[in-house]
């Protein structure tokens, strides 16, 4: 009895534990990529096209013969958008599975969850997603937007083209939103917006009921100065937001609408006709015009055998991060993670609108800053474009706290949070 | 890009400097139209005020044209057409200026005319000043109300001529106040301006205080007035305030309502914790996007019927559904409720799973019906058309669910089973069939439920997953085994949220209707109708 | 004597497991540190981590069990426990991280200084001394629990509606935390962790040590749910959850029973969460909610309630199977993991532990009379406390 009592216990956690772990052994004829996009739950809605669209590229990079000889071999994993299990599987991929590198994560808290475990165990992750920035790792690309790479630009456009002389900030009620708009919040004084031209509004995640919110953005707008909504608002909430919008008769002419997180994705679950006009500013859009553009999304429809399906921004992220990466694999000759971390700074290769992405010292990428108009068949028109690239900016020069801060991460700064004022490595120093 | 643009202006100046004799001759503005090629948004913005400025009627469906974005112009001579899409990736285009047919083109061959915000906004107001005199009574109040946008002063003299043609008492007065809103932004006499105050004021909605805000500072009379009236207009509107959030409450509620109707049949009648209750939404919502589906592809007429045709299919999935569930799982679970939970909370996620394997994780598009879409005033309350209806549904639901429950013969023999079913078997009432039937009829109304929510919410998997605990609410605050008391919970608890909303903000204000909640609960640990009587505590 | 009365008073089977516990303690860790790499035997880092985290999941099982198999109280809500637990303790390591954060602000944690926050709010005073910060993760889950049971108890919210209310609880909380206005860091929780008790987190030992302590913490759980129902207190508990109304017509005062009871088992549930967090690495506000909760009502209920290895062995298998089949079916693992709740629903009704029928393991006192349900109110509209009521007689399921 004794030891049947300690006997079961024991060998239900340890076998538990240990065919998790046991699950694949290192195969050498193969390089390994991790792919750790949320296939249900919440996120499930935008990760999976992302998780897709890397077997797509990984496919179409074996097709080419590899990388250094060997076929790449994609391991898919579900952390269901459940934060702490994003870091459980990152352990997994890295530890178990031995990946080379991994594509994935798309939420702030993801990002934030995993990122110990890859700084840790000296792993290399990609992140496609537009951020917040505030943060530099020596072992993330962050191959999505930095605020200045989206907010600021689209802000300009509003203020020059549509003349926009009241905003309002409405955002989800998480990091991202906040630290865009208080960066955008700065930056409109700067430009010498008054404190009562500008209304912040937070909601909840997946908020369904917009009534109240957009007939005060309404009330709001109607003071006499042309106003804009400059809208954070997160995937799931945006299709009821907008709804609302197009039903309290609120169009584009009257008050416009520039969202950071609306793409053709999130298009594709709306009637768009009453949406025209509305904007959003993206390093890419479908309705890009480009020969790899267009390559890119034949070989999108063919992999995924659905003429309707659409690609947007993370999904270019994701497209640069892996040429990228295997760019710096073939230049290091290697998969081993210092020798291609220091080999991927400098790298360029060619985005989706017929330029070129650079990675940066500070591991953000340059992009073209695109803003788009919703059209009525769900795609974007372009009507502005920032005439050159612009560089990721880690820390934003419109925080009191970040202006001080750059990173580099070339020898011999090899830092994340250089502070210019101190000349210290390590934020503001004590 | 840039060499595209060159093209494209090349293209255009060749068009300018050697159109062909026979367009030329043909009419006196197709050189201006086909500068609209050109593009450039400043660019087009000035040809479109010339255009406007020729007050000549045959520009209107140029201009209609390119603001509906369906202004092309031909790769190959540039001149600019009209453009609708026609099956197999080609357009159809005709001439803007005299409607003659040009042939199918491939789409490569035309492109587009871009337009943005600002120039959509000039392009309304031009149409604006050209179609004050339309034939249509519509047209006509559109163009003034988009000339009272436009607060144009140049606008005064076609707005007088209008005027004094207009039959139509409605349209007069949105032109009299579109001429009141221009003549502010006039240089004319102060007299008139004031006059114009006092028809602004009369309008009284957001609009008039946004023109009036404009003349209401620095001092003197007219700012005096103006000020005066903006005051006026503020404090009435802050009454109309209160009734918004009632309605507003009232349309919150009735979207909970709809979501926990079926709730409190299979929980509150029942007595399953039915955590699938959420996924049944979801089935029906999916429903409407399939009917939608078909519709589009093989009868696009059909489609402002498509929510009634998914109405009773949606009631019949969730309902199978339902009785599926309820003949295959719950019926071996009664006299263990709390297990129900464990068994629906498993069902949940496999049906969340299933529809995103068969329908894919992203929303899916499900279109509103045209008397669904758009708003009307009443007094100073827009009230939007999908909301009015969802409200009138639920209550027709809620409604036919009563009588359901009082007047039919299966009502009675539910009620029955659930009061008592030891003695409802002897009566002869066959128990499980019944158990079945309520069970499926639950799922049926979560079913149809799911058909208004694809009106106003995203159609995900994730769909069932945010009303379920709202249900739950609703049916518990109202006192379970109560219908009355689902609808007045859920009724007052909109309400009550939306009064909160804008004190507290979004977030904050739910955080207190919970709170609310659990307080209320502990008042009335039966819910606001317990049922009274014996049965509360055997 | 007060060993051999210790013995007594708890049953040779919660010693055993506790010694089992503290078995584990030593192995895993002596497994991981001591035997190389490449060995048969030899315990990864990753599978140190995991199973650590699987024991602080079985400690919140037990905890529920404490309330819902022993004394019929079904919360929906014990995530809120957990979660307030790892909050305290989450708390704690943000402050450890001192000047070490990206900022490099030697007080304010890096979100702080990201909102603008001049100086800590008061509630985070403290939290920088390990002893504050462990006496909080028993004190604010256990008085939350103390005041919200307080109330539902002495009213009298049984059945049904006290689970709702207990979800609206863990929904509320789970929204206010999520506010970034609430200090609390908002979505993205509290992260990036450096060191607890001036160990690097990361270290190897230190998650031995982790894994260690939540083995005995685990073991200590087992000994304590043992004690309070092996004890007068806990037939009393049994009684409510078997008939309530009778224990009151008994002159027991049902409403202290069911208060401690349930304050003891949040206390439980914050230890959990405050072991969950240094080996997870994050705490965020989707700890709170209700879907985490009713989570765990599963993993007690697919091991068996009403009994000590229950729980455990549920929050275990179901976090295991979660951790294989993410992985090895990422697209399927939802039907499986949908699959075996309602297989266990309906096939194991009292478990894994029951079916397994393996006497041992449920000869607790009360439940060997009678199945461990909670009171059968069949009808939450009568949801009534006696396990005399409802409808067993003609339910379908008697065919």
């Amino acid at each position: 009895m004794t030891s049947k009592q300690a006997g079961v216990l024991s060998a239900a956690l340890l076998t538990a534990a240990l065919t998790v772990g046991a699950g694949a052994k290192a195969d050498d004829d193969t390089i390994k990529v991790g792919i750790l996009h949320s296939l249900s739950g919440t996120m499930a809605i935008s990760e999976t096209t992302l998780k897709d669209v890397m077997l797509l590229l990984i496919e179409q990079q074996n097709a080419k013969g590899g990388v250094l000889g060997k076929q790449l071999e994609p391991v898919v994993v579900d952390p269901a958008s459940d934060w702490p299990l994003f870091a459980e599987k990152a352990r997994e991929l890295i530890s178990v599975h031995e990946v080379a590198a991994t594509f994935g994560c798309w939420t702030s808290v993801s990002r934030k969850s995993v990122l110990p475990v890859f700084e840790e165990l000296n792993s290399i992750l990609f992140y496609p997603v537009q951020y917040e920035g505030e943060e530099s790792s020596r072992n993330v690309f962050y191959t999505g937007a930095a605020p200045n790479q989206q907010a600021i630009p689209a802000v300009d456009y509003l203020m020059e083209q549509e003349g926009v002389e009241r905003w309002v900030l409405a955002g989800t009620d998480y990091v991202y939103p906040r630290t865009t708009n208080k960066i955008l919040e700065q930056y409109l004084k700067d430009q010498g917006v008054a404190a009562e031209d500008i209304m912040i509004n937070y909601t909840p995640f997946g908020h369904s009921d917009w009534q109240t919110i957009v007939s005060d953005i309404s009330a709001f707008g109607s003071g006499g100065k042309k106003t804009a909504v400059v809208s954070t608002i997160n995937g799931d909430a945006n299709v009821p937001f907008y709804k609302e919008l197009g039903n309290q008769g609120i169009s584009a002419e009257d008050i416009p609408v520039v969202a950071f997180s609306v793409g053709e994705e999130e298009l594709a679950g709306l009637d768009t006709e009453p949406l025209v006009g509305h904007l959003a500013a993206w390093n890419y859009f479908m309705s890009v015009e480009s020969d790899i553009n267009d390559e890119f999304i034949e070989a999108w429809h063919a992999f995924t055998g659905d003429e309707d399906r659409v690609t947007n921004d993370p999904m270019e992220a994701h497209f640069i991060g892996f040429n990228m990466w295997v760019k710096a694999v073939e230049a290091a000759g290697t998969t081993d993670p210092d020798a291609v971390i220091d080999a991927m700074v400098g790298v360029a290769v060619p985005n989706l609108s017929g330029g070129y992405a650079s990675m940066g010292a500070n591991h953000h990428i340059t992009k073209p800053v695109l803003i788009g108009e919703i059209q009525d068949d769900g795609q974007f028109d372009i009507v502005f474009e920032t005439p050159g690239l612009v560089l990721g900016d880690e820390w934003s020069d419109y925080l009191p706290d970040s202006r001080a801060l750059i990173s580099d991460w070339r020898e011999p700064l090899a830092c994340g949070n250089f502070n210019v004022e101190t000349g210290k490595c390590g934020g503001q120093g004590a | 890009m840039r060499l595209i643009r060159l093209l494209r202006f090349c293209a255009a100046l060749l068009a300018l400097c050697a159109p062909s004799t026979a367009l030329a001759e043909e009419h006196p503005l197709r050189g201006q139209i086909n500068a609209l090629a050109e593009g450039g948004f400043d660019h087009v913005e000035t040809i479109v005020g010339d255009l406007a400025a020729t007050g000549d009627p045959s520009v209107v469906p140029t201009l209609e044209a390119l603001g509906e974005g369906d202004l092309f112009y031909r790769k190959d001579d540039g001149l600019v057409v009209i453009a609708a899409k026609a099956p197999g990736r080609k357009y159809t285009l005709s001439d803007p200026l005299t409607d003659e047919a040009l042939g199918e083109v491939k789409r490569s061959a035309v492109k587009k005319i871009k337009v943005n915000n600002k120039l959509r906004r000039a392009i309304k107001a031009a149409l604006g000043g050209l179609t004050l005199r339309s034939p249509d009574a519509a047209t006509r109040a559109a163009a003034a109300e988009a000339v009272f946008k436009a607060r144009d002063a140049d606008a005064i003299d076609a707005l007088d001529a209008a005027l004094a043609a207009e039959t139509d008492s409605g349209v007069r007065a949105l032109m009299t106040e579109a001429r009141a809103a221009a003549v502010l932004g006039s240089d004319l006499s102060d007299d008139d301006k004031l006059a114009a105050v006092d028809v602004l004021l009369a309008r009284g909605d957001q609009e008039a205080v946004a023109v009036l805000a404009s003349v209401a500072t620095g001092t003197g009379p007219l700012a005096a007035a103006a000020s005066d009236a903006v005051t006026a207009i503020n404090n009435s509107l802050a009454l109309w305030d209160g009734a918004q959030s009632v309605w507003y409450g009232l349309s919150l509620g009735s979207v909970l309502l709809l979501a926990a109707i079926g709730l409190a049949i299979t929980f509150g009648v029942m007595g399953v914790i039915n955590m699938a209750h959420g996924e049944m939404v979801m089935l029906g919502a999916y429903t409407t996007f399939v009917v939608q589906e078909i519709i589009r592809t093989s009868a696009p007429e059909l489609f402002d019927y498509s929510l009634a045709i998914a109405l009773p299919l949606a009631f019949f999935v969730a309902g199978a559904a339902g009785f599926a569930i309820e003949r295959g799982i719950i019926r071996f679970l009664y006299g263990r409720p709390l297990e129900t939970l464990l068994a629906t909370w498993g069902l949940s996620l496999i049906l969340q799973q299933a529809v995103r394997t068969i329908f894919g994780p992203t929303n899916r598009e499900v279109g509103n019906p045209s008397f669904m879409s758009g708003a009307f005033e009443l007094g100073q309350i827009t009230i939007t058309y999908n909301r009015l209806w969802i409200f009138i549904f639920a209550l027709i639901v809620f409604a036919l669910l009563l009588l359901l429950l009082r007047v039919t013969s299966f009502g009675l023999q539910m009620r029955a089973v659930t009061q008592n079913r030891a003695m409802a078997a002897a009566m002869g009432i066959r128990t499980p069939w019944v158990d079945a039937l309520t069970f499926a009829l639950g799922s049926g109304i979560a079913g149809i439920a799911g058909v208004a929510l694809s009106q106003i919410d995203n159609v995900s998997p994730n769909l069932g997953q945010s009303y379920i605990i709202d249900s739950f609410m609703v049916v518990v605050f109202g006192g379970v085994g109560n219908l009355w008391g689902t609808l007045l919970g859920a009724l007052s608890l909109g309400v009550v949220n939306k009064f909160l909303e804008p004190y507290a903000g979004a977030v904050l204000g739910k955080v207190l209707v919970l709170v609310f909640i659990i307080l209320f609960i502990q008042q009335r640990p039966r819910g606001m109708f317990a049922l009274k009587g014996r049965s509360v505590e055997t | 004597m007060i060993t051999r009365r210790l013995f007594e008073a708890l049953g040779a089977r919660a010693w055993l497991i506790f010694i089992g516990f503290v078995a584990l303690a030593v192995l895993v860790p002596v497994l991981h540190l001591v035997v190389p790499e490449g060995q048969p035997f030899h315990v990864p880092t990753f599978a140190v981590a995991l199973a650590g985290k699987y024991l602080a999941f079985a400690l919140l099982a037990l905890a529920l069990d404490l309330a819902w198999g022993y004394c019929g109280i079904l919360s929906l809500g014990h995530g809120a426990f957990f979660a307030l637990g790892g909050y305290a303790m989450g708390m704690y390591l943000m402050r450890q991280i001192g000047s070490r954060g990206v900022y490099g602000d030697p007080v304010l944690p890096d979100f702080m200084v990201f909102l603008n926050y001049q100086e800590l709010p008061w509630f985070w005073y403290g939290f920088d001394q390990f002893w504050f910060a462990a006496v909080m993760v028993v004190l604010v889950p256990g008085l939350l629990a103390l005041v919200f049971g307080w109330f539902a108890f002495r009213s009298r919210v049984t059945g049904v509606y006290l689970s709702i209310i207990t979800q609206a609880l863990t929904f509320a909380l789970m929204l206010a935390f999520f506010r970034n206005d609430m200090g609390f860091g908002g979505n993205n929780g509290l992260t990036d962790f450096k060191d607890i008790l001036g160990f690097d987190i990361q270290a190897d030992t230190t998650r031995s040590a982790l894994f260690a302590a939540s083995s005995i913490m685990l073991g200590l759980g087992v000994l304590l749910v043992a004690f309070v129902i092996r004890s007068r207190f806990g037939k009393v508990l049994l009684a409510v959850r078997d008939a309530e109304s009778r224990a009151r017509f008994l002159g027991y005062r049902v409403e202290n029973a069911k208060l401690f009871a349930f304050v003891l088992s949040a206390c439980m549930a914050g230890v959990a969460g405050a072991l969950y967090v240094p080996q997870v690495g994050i705490i965020n506000p989707s700890e709170f909610a209700p879907a985490r909760s009713i989570e765990v009502v599963i993993w007690v209920a697919v091991g068996g309630r009403g009994t000590l290895i229950g729980p455990i062995l549920g929050a275990v298998l179901v976090n295991g199977v979660k951790s294989v089949f993410t992985a090895a079916l990422p697209d399927l693992w939802l039907f499986v993991l949908g699959g075996l709740f309602v297989f266990v629903t309906l096939f194991l009704p009292r478990g894994i532990v029951g079916a397994l029928n393996l006497g041992w393991l449920r000869r607790d006192r009360g439940s060997t009379t009678r199945a461990p349900t909670e009171p059968p109110h069949t009808d939450p509209a009568k949801a009534g406390d006696s396990g005399t009521a409802g409808r067993p007689a003609t339910v379908p399921a008697a065919e």
